[in-house]
């Protein structure tokens, strides 16, 4: 067991350096592409809630909780959010999951 | 392997401390393979502190007495799955815990969060390790777990009796899931405050870690509350002891967090409110870790002293005043983007949810740290107890149920005359209905009691209201079978729905609550076999004692003496019940003989109980072991006069000897015993509302499955694309 445990406290040491180090050692010839695709994550999360939300305010008026008015009028803006943010996936050339 | 798991702890260090600077320089020298390279840090942290663990638990399980952790909180005679729970029982092995829980639940969180919110990650990472950095810190410098001893014993002090419970094996556990799973929305509001990203992004992407930090400190709070009612022998689910309160006070905040975050997302509102609410559960949760370990305050669920008050205190103070510092210097972009519309609406229903919430917590804390001020102001440590917490916790907790009905139906913006009638007239209807019978069958007695059964039925008729119309609304929209339109109305809206099944929940338990503590009925009495006493509509007789002696890897575990109570209801037979007191040996006191330690050591409670959905009858029992000194001396004094002078098997034997005689003693002439019984009506239904509060919750997390998922995010493209054709 004496021998055992430097060998695997050395183990670790090793898995540990090896695992933190590698997107070092990797270097930044990607960034960009991850700049990119982050961006894309970010606005495709936005887009998600904006459907939600949009559902949401759907059930809210079919629950009652909303006037028709109210709803088509939050509606009309939320798609108007949902439409800006399908713009700037296009941009970063992510889009709809279609 | 001690070797092993505290080389880990160091390397642990050694990671935070890298993480921390490699996420910072990262983030301000735009240089993302530094990011990830301090995200990979948490990954290593789970790596290192798993291996710590296991080492530590196998340690445990094998009774290895050559750490000295071990051999102060375990022993041969803890039974094996115990063993494993004995590692938290200790502050070495709880901070451990807490480690390991914080490294697994933030490399969950950074994993899920890789591919977003880029500008605040790092910073989060960085807060996340600088949690890491201080526990690892405590377990490398103050509090190792990997002590060892120079001279093992044979036999190990033991597991305290009062924690072998099954559900002590899952309470820590799981509270300190949630403690650690609250610094993820801590960690990542404060990212977001750094870089003035302070939009509901943050709270989406950490939003269900709050809800699972909230929804594991339920099940911890409630475990405890089960294992209190079951094993104290007190009678009750909740003193108001302030490790109890330590882990209600996050959960408050956190259930506030997690309802007004809502209005954040829909209408831009409240975001110093919710920033400051979420840095606030945060710095809750590091202030339970340290009540419950420091032994400040007393309570009965503190199982040990520490001597680590000033680095958590330090820590509280920099977590508080980091706090103000960046909500103040974020003031400018935390402005709301709209303001209240109406009082009437539902904005304003979660605003008062939110002040009632936040009210509760106040009430907790000042009860909670009464001593502690006392002393400070007047010198004198003076504590309040439970009358006190009552007097302001019912009329906020009632005002919290009602407003669990309202929140839910009320429309957003401003209701309107028509909204309010088509929303409250059924619930109103029932509540009234309810208020009727509960005067006619003559339960009057507890104002109280009867508001909470009244909006009791008001949330549970809201809730069933709300189910039944978006049934029928999605029956019209999508053609389905209202059996089939009820499942996928949850399925496909499951924060929604989950939430209000919560609510159904939280109204069964707080009526179980009002019922239980309104209504009781108890009786302390002393009775000896033959005598009987009634209570609450019983009739109790004491039959006969009982005894029995434990034995575990050859050594006494301990001695039980009990009692079998026959208990009558209008004359009729209805249960027997079997309370009983465990007498473990002590351990560690110095004098005493070896009959005697049986009874200066720890001693638990086995209640005797018959639990219905409509009353509980609890007893437990403390029989008069005094009457039976003078023979335990004796014992002691035959002992000590052939101590050293026979071999140590003959001793065993005679000492085996003795305790069977005093047994025998205890059955042939038993001394009296006194009796706590108690009737309480609908305790179960407590159990109940907490399993309905976690399904709820359960349902409000549980992700969407993919291809459901992807087909409505499909529909909806087309509808916007639709739209923009149009634009």
């Amino acid at each position: 067991m004496d021998v055992l445990a430097p060998l695997i406290v050395i183990a670790l040491l090793a898995l540990v350096v090896l695992l933190v180090s590698a997107p070092l050692r990797r270097g930044g010839s990607a960034r960009m592409e991850a700049e990119d695709e982050l961006r894309r994550a970010d606005l495709e999360l936005a887009r998600d809630a904006k459907y939600r939300e949009i559902r949401d305010a759907e059930l809210d008026y079919r629950t009652g909780k909303l006037s028709e008015s109210d709803w088509k009028r939050l509606d009309r803006e939320l798609r108007a959010e949902a439409i800006e943010i399908l713009r700037r996936l296009d941009e970063v050339g992510g889009g709809s999951p279609e | 392997m001690a070797t092993v798991g505290r080389a880990c702890l160091i390397l642990a260090l050694a990671v935070c401390a890298y993480g921390i600077v490699a996420s910072l320089y990262g983030a301000r020298a735009r240089r993302p393979e530094w990011v990830e390279s301090g995200r990979r840090s948490v990954y290593a942290l789970a790596v290192l502190s798993t291996v710590s663990f296991v080492v530590l638990q196998i340690a445990f399980l094998r009774s290895d007495f050559s750490f000295a952790v071990v051999a102060s909180h375990s022993s041969t005679t803890t039974p094996f799955f115990y063993r494993a729970a004995a590692t938290w029982s200790s502050q070495e092995g709880s901070l451990l815990l807490w480690l390991w829980l914080l490294s697994l639940w933030a490399s969950l969180v950074l994993f899920l969060t890789r591919r977003r919110l880029r500008d605040v990650a790092p910073y989060a990472t960085a807060t996340l390790l600088g949690f890491g950095a201080f526990f690892a810190g405590l377990l490398v410098f103050a509090a190792s777990p990997f002590g060892l001893l120079a001279a093992p014993p044979q036999e190990g002090v033991g597991l305290n009796p009062l924690l072998r419970h099954p559900s002590m094996m899952i309470h820590p556990p799981m509270l300190y899931s949630g403690y650690t799973l609250f610094a993820v929305p801590f960690a990542f509001a404060v990212g977001a405050l750094i870089v003035r990203r302070v939009d509901a992004e943050w709270i989406r992407a950490t939003r269900r870690f709050a809800l699972a930090a909230w929804f594991f400190l339920g099940v911890g709070i409630l475990l405890g509350a089960r294992w209190s009612y079951s094993e104290l022998g007190w009678g009750g689910y909740w003193a108001w002891d302030p490790v109890e309160n330590a882990s209600l006070m996050p959960w408050l905040t956190g259930t506030a967090f997690l309802h007004s975050v809502m209005i954040q997302e829909k209408r831009g509102m409240l975001k110093v409110w919710n920033t400051s609410l979420v840095l606030a559960t945060g710095t809750l949760a590091i202030l339970g870790t340290f009540l419950v370990r420091s032994g400040i305050l007393d309570s009965i669920h503190a199982f040990g002293a520490s001597t680590l008050g000033i680095p958590f205190v330090t820590l509280i103070a920099v977590m508080i005043a980091g706090s103000i510092a960046l909500v103040v210097s974020r003031r400018d972009v935390l402005r709301t983007e709209h303001g209240l519309d109406s009082l009437m609406s539902r904005e304003a229903a979660f605003l008062l949810n939110n002040l009632v919430l936040v009210g509760l917590c106040f009430v907790v804390f000042w009860g909670t740290f009464f001593p502690l001020i006392s002393e400070a102001v007047t010198g004198t440590k003076a504590a309040v107890g439970p009358p006190w917490f009552d007097r302001y916790t019912v009329p906020l907790a009632l005002v919290l149920v009602l407003l669990s009905g309202i929140g839910p139906v009320i429309a957003w913006r401003r209701a309107t005359v028509a909204n309010l009638r088509r929303s409250f007239m059924w619930p109103v209807a029932a509540a009234l209905v309810t208020l009727v019978a509960l005067i006619a069958a003559g339960v009057t007695r507890n104002v109280g009691a009867v508001i909470m059964f009244v909006a009791g039925a008001f949330v549970l008729t809201v809730v069933a209201q709300e189910l039944g119309r978006g049934a029928a609304a999605r029956r019209a929209m999508a053609g389905e079978a209202p059996p089939r339109a009820l499942v996928n109305l949850v399925r496909r809206n499951r924060r929604r729905y989950g939430g209000y099944i919560v609510h159904v929940g939280m109204a069964v338990m707080f009526v179980g609550v009002a019922a239980s503590s309104a209504f009781q009925h108890a009786r302390d009495v002393r009775l000896s076999p033959g005598q009987r006493t009634s209570v609450g509509g019983y009739e109790i007789t004491y039959v006969r004692p009982t005894t029995r002696i434990s034995q575990r890897a050859g050594s006494l575990e301990k001695i039980s003496f009990g009692a079998v109570l026959d208990v009558r209801e209008d004359g009729r037979h209805l249960t027997t019940l079997r309370p009983e007191k465990g007498y473990y040996p002590s351990q560690d006191a110095v004098g005493l003989g070896p009959v005697g330690r049986f009874f200066e050591g720890e001693s638990t409670s086995e209640v005797g109980m018959k639990a219905g959905l409509g009353r509980d009858l609890w007893t437990a029992m403390s029989p008069d072991v005094g009457k039976m000194r003078p023979l335990i001396d004796r014992g002691d004094k035959a002992f000590a006069a052939v101590e050293g002078k026979i071999p140590p098997a003959m001793e065993s034997a005679l000492l085996g000897r003795a305790i069977r005689g005093l047994v025998q003693r205890y059955e042939n002439q038993p001394p009296p015993a006194t009796f706590r019984v108690i009737s309480s009506p609908l305790v179960a239904w407590i159990w109940i509302g907490g399993l309905i509060v976690f399904a709820g919750g359960l349902i409000a997390m549980w992700p969407a499955a993919d291809a459901a998922g992807r087909r409505v995010r499909a529909g909806y493209a087309a509808r916007v694309a639709r739209e923009l054709g149009r634009a």
